[in-house]
């Protein structure tokens, strides 16, 4: 698959704590904590102790500015060779597989023979900062040369000044949610509450029976004496979620479709994956999962309402496939990920529909269809839960054990992200 | 790890002055090993007129210690090797019993008895099994008389066994060291001339890949990390949901993590393909994951009782059944170190003696003194060995949840006054995992501290 002259970039193997609701099991976790204990895990998992690595990337898009280096100073608080390099990653909610992919790039070059990619969020340690009016006043007294004037400065400090600023969860452009966003588009498309509600409970189904038959056991480890996801619920039915009421696009009356179980819930967590160049893997005695084949990142054009927030992977992947020379009928299977159920569903109809794939994305035909059954097969983040820069490892982890032992076999990833940005990806079993 | 607050006050000045005049234990601070530490502190006394004597004395010159045949009366002694490997009735025993009781009050603190035979089993003359089963009697009660964390144990030789071979020698090593801190009144039998001794004895297990189950706390986590101080390479197993402790376990040993759920029908072959794949080998096996579910008898329920016969015993057979056979299993095989594969399980004094409300627990912990005597054979075949240790009073989380009174008597209720800790176990498993234990294979080993339980 790969293109000539350059090597594999080979997914060895991953390592995530239990993704855990926002106010939860982490609620006294930073984000520091969560991704040095992933990376701990990942270290005793693959027995990395005093390695020095090539280079390890990884962000948070939630990140106090304390935590300027987050990445380099998490890989010391491992037992890494601390002469291991590393730097921080921000591409909202991509941020994770622009780590991965950019740190795959570096391998196939030939630039390093080994890395580590991945991300962390916590929602309840978010930065909360003070007003630009006071931050504007305090910088004025930081500036005075004399008590008089700092003194004036300081003097201009009024009690509203005083009020936390939480970081805005809303679209800068658009003052818009991201539920407000996509339900503008799942309209459009016309998803269905009963279609949404089926992904989100598959996803906890697929989550659920993932976990009972082993398969996260070297995949996530405990943190905090959380072991699971605990967002997941494996009892879950039709029925309870068809008693939801609508959480986004309520103005829509009747035609609100998407619940507070169809949309993700803010989530704590962490995740890390382990890339290396063959010839790094096998002197190392370490497995070969999969191999990082390529990835494309995308935008659109959404201020103006020419496209939806989060239909940027529509176009990424069919560049992506059209220099891959590949159709969807190629990939064994599918993780796209589940910012909310509509986003899901509204992407497989925009691949498979004949006209927004010649209108959209200038293409002679669809991208084909897409087996529902290779989808999301151990579940996504509706039931996972979606920390957000932590979710690309999550991922390619995953997926990567899932292709191992079937050489050849491809895996399709699709990642949406703020900004009306978003990553797809390809990998293959090995 | 609970604090034994008294040995800590008993071995103060003026503790130590109390407890002698009212008549209370006197716990000493054990002698316990330590990486280049010497191996006695003071001279060693070799009783007897033997084979073993000659033999023994040998190899303790080899390794640099003082060995002597007399010793002036006011000499320090660090150990006393007392050998009856010719004794052929019991009125024999006198000559060596008498100069060893005359030694006594001359050992050093943490000083060693050790008594050498033959195995009693191995001879129909009435009079000559007489004579061996006596020495295990003496030995026994030598080792309830030692004080200041002194120890008695015996080395029980098979019939026609050489006494030069290494299986002697590792035993009278392990007995004569720190490692056997809290182990008195035990024997260990050494049966064949399998086994080798090591080149560098601060390093047995050099070169050697090690599982341990059950790795991410207590005892499990001693055990790695001994087993790595010992120069193994070690493969940390515990239940996913231990996930976070295995992994500073697995960091702090430079081991790898391996979470798996041992119940599951496949455990055997995926530490198996852990071991192809991260490290191409697999020597020692250590069986250390277990469950306590206690309640009587009359009040017992289906899952207290069949959840501890599965962890506890079902799943080392069904392990055991996937390591034997296996090729990666049998470092004999490979070459090396020529050294066979070791097993070595966790069973407890409640599998001796029995424990009121541990009769799930005490049935596994005997099922695996079982197991091990009988898989022997099949290891020999492939010049490896099983072996299982029981510990007695260990101070770990698990009896630190014991209510106070009931833990200060069971802690002292030993010959040595106090409760071992996970290290002492630890040792114990990593010698009997070593290439010097080759020729001990079968047997249950106590680190009890001759715990009057169980006796």
């Amino acid at each position: 698959m790969s293109a000539q002259n350059v090597r594999d970039a080979v997914i060895i193997g991953g390592n995530r704590i239990p993704f855990a609701r926002a106010h939860s099991a982490y609620a006294t976790a930073g984000n520091q904590d969560m991704l040095t204990s992933t990376l701990n895990g990942l270290v005793a998992r693959f027995g990395l102790q005093g390695q020095q690595l090539g280079t390890v990337a990884a962000g948070a898009v939630m990140k106090h500015s304390k935590n300027f280096n987050l990445t380099r100073e998490s890989v010391l608080g491992t037992p890494l060779d601390p002469k291991t390099p590393a730097f921080d990653v921000q591409m909202a909610c991509a941020t994770g597989m622009e780590a991965i992919g950019s740190l795959a790039n570096k391998i196939k070059l030939g630039q390093i023979d080994s890395a580590i990619g991945g991300g962390v969020d916590s929602i309840s340690d978010a930065p909360i900062v003070v007003t630009d009016e006071l931050r504007g006043i305090l910088m004025e007294a930081n500036r005075a040369k004399t008590l008089s004037q700092r003194l004036k400065a300081l003097s201009k400090i009024r009690p509203a000044h005083l009020a936390p600023q939480a970081p805005g969860v809303n679209e800068p452009r658009t003052g818009l949610s991201m539920g407000e966003h996509m339900a503008i588009t799942a309209h459009a498309w016309g998803i269905t509450r009963a279609e949404q509600d089926e992904l989100a409970l598959a996803s906890h189904k697929n989550l659920a029976a993932a976990y009972d038959r082993g398969f996260f056991d070297d995949l996530v480890t405990p943190f905090k004496g959380l072991s699971r996801d605990n967002n997941m619920r494996a009892d879950s039915t039709m029925e309870k979620l068809g008693k939801l009421s609508p959480a986004f696009g309520r103005d829509l009356g009747e035609d609100a479709t998407m619940t507070a179980a169809n949309s993700t819930a803010l989530t704590d967590g962490a995740s890390a994956v382990l890339l290396g160049s063959e010839e790094w893997a096998d002197a190392h005695d370490l497995p070969k999962l999969a191999n990082f084949i390529d990835y494309e990142e995308g935008a659109v054009d959404f201020v103006d309402g020419a496209e939806g927030l989060l239909m940027a992977p529509a176009y990424a992947a069919a560049r992506m496939l059209k220099r891959n020379n590949l159709s969807f009928e190629d990939f064994e299977y599918l993780e796209i990920h589940e910012a909310f159920a509509s986003t899901v569903l509204a992407q497989i109809k925009a691949w498979e529909s004949e006209e927004f794939c010649k209108n959209k994305l200038g293409l002679d035909s669809s991208l084909g269809t897409i087996d529902r059954s290779r989808l999301n097969v151990n579940g996504s983040s509706l039931a996972a839960g979606h920390p957000f820069a932590a979710t690309g490892g999550r991922i390619v982890a995953s997926l990567a054990k899932e292709l191992h032992g079937k050489p050849g076999k491809l895996g399709f990833i699709s990642v949406c992200a703020a900004g009306g940005q978003g990553i797809t990806a390809i990998i293959e079993g090995r | 790890m609970p604090k034994d607050i008294y040995t800590d006050f008993a071995n103060t000045g003026f503790g130590r002055k109390l407890t002698k005049n009212l008549g209370l234990p006197q716990p000493a601070r054990l002698r316990r090993h330590r990486p280049g530490q010497a191996l006695t502190r003071g001279p060693v006394v070799v009783l007897g007129a033997t084979e073993a004597a000659a033999a023994l004395a040998e190899r303790m010159l080899g390794w640099g210690l003082d060995v002597r045949r007399h010793i002036g009366p006011r000499e320090k002694v660090a150990a006393v090797v007392a050998c009856f490997d010719s004794v052929s009735t019991p009125a024999q025993l006198s000559e060596v019993v008498l100069e060893l009781g005359s030694l006594l009050k001359q050992l050093m603190p943490s000083g060693r008895v050790i008594t050498v035979f033959r195995d009693p089993t191995g001879t129909r003359d009435p009079a000559v099994r007489a004579a061996r089963s006596a020495v295990q009697g003496l030995t026994r009660s030598t080792a309830h008389e030692m004080r200041a964390g002194g120890t008695a144990n015996g080395i029980v030789l098979a019939d026609s066994l050489d006494a030069s071979a290494p299986g002697a020698a590792g035993a009278l090593r392990f007995l004569l060291s720190g490692r056997s801190a809290f182990v008195s009144g035990q024997f260990i039998s050494v049966d064949t001339v399998n086994g080798a001794l090591p080149q560098d004895w601060d390093q047995p297990l050099r070169d050697q890949v090690a599982v341990v189950t059950g790795a991410a706390r207590g005892i499990g986590a001693a055990i790695a990390r001994v087993l790595r101080r010992d120069g193994a390479s070690v493969i940390l197993v515990d239940i996913p949901a231990a996930g976070e402790q295995l992994a500073a376990v697995a960091n702090e040993v430079s081991g790898t993590a391996l979470q798996l759920d041992i119940t599951a029908q496949d455990a055997g072959e995926r530490i198996l393909a852990h071991a192809a794949q991260h490290y191409g080998r697999l020597d020692i096996v250590v069986h250390n994951a277990g469950i306590t579910r206690d309640k009587l008898l009359a009040n017992m329920d289906d899952s207290r009782w069949n959840s501890v016969i599965a962890v506890n015993i079902e799943s080392q057979l069904r392990m055991n059944r996937a390591f034997l056979a296996s090729e990666l299993f049998n470092s004999d095989a490979h070459g090396g170190s020529g050294m066979g594969p070791r097993i070595v399980s966790l069973a407890s004094t409640s599998g001796i003696a029995g424990n009121r409300g541990q009769t799930n627990y005490a049935a596994s912990k005997a099922g695996v003194m079982g197991m091990v005597a009988a898989t022997s054979a099949q290891m020999a075949s492939r010049h490896g060995t099983i072996n299982a240790v029981a510990p007695g009073f260990i101070e770990t989380e698990m009896t630190a949840k014991i209510p106070f009174a009931t833990r200060e008597v069971a802690r002292r209720l030993n010959s040595l006054n106090q409760g071992g800790l996970p290290v002492d176990v630890a040792e114990t498993i990593a010698f009997l995992a070593s290439p010097q234990a080759g020729g001990t294979s079968g047997l249950t080993l106590r680190v009890c501290g001759q715990n009057l339980v169980g006796a």
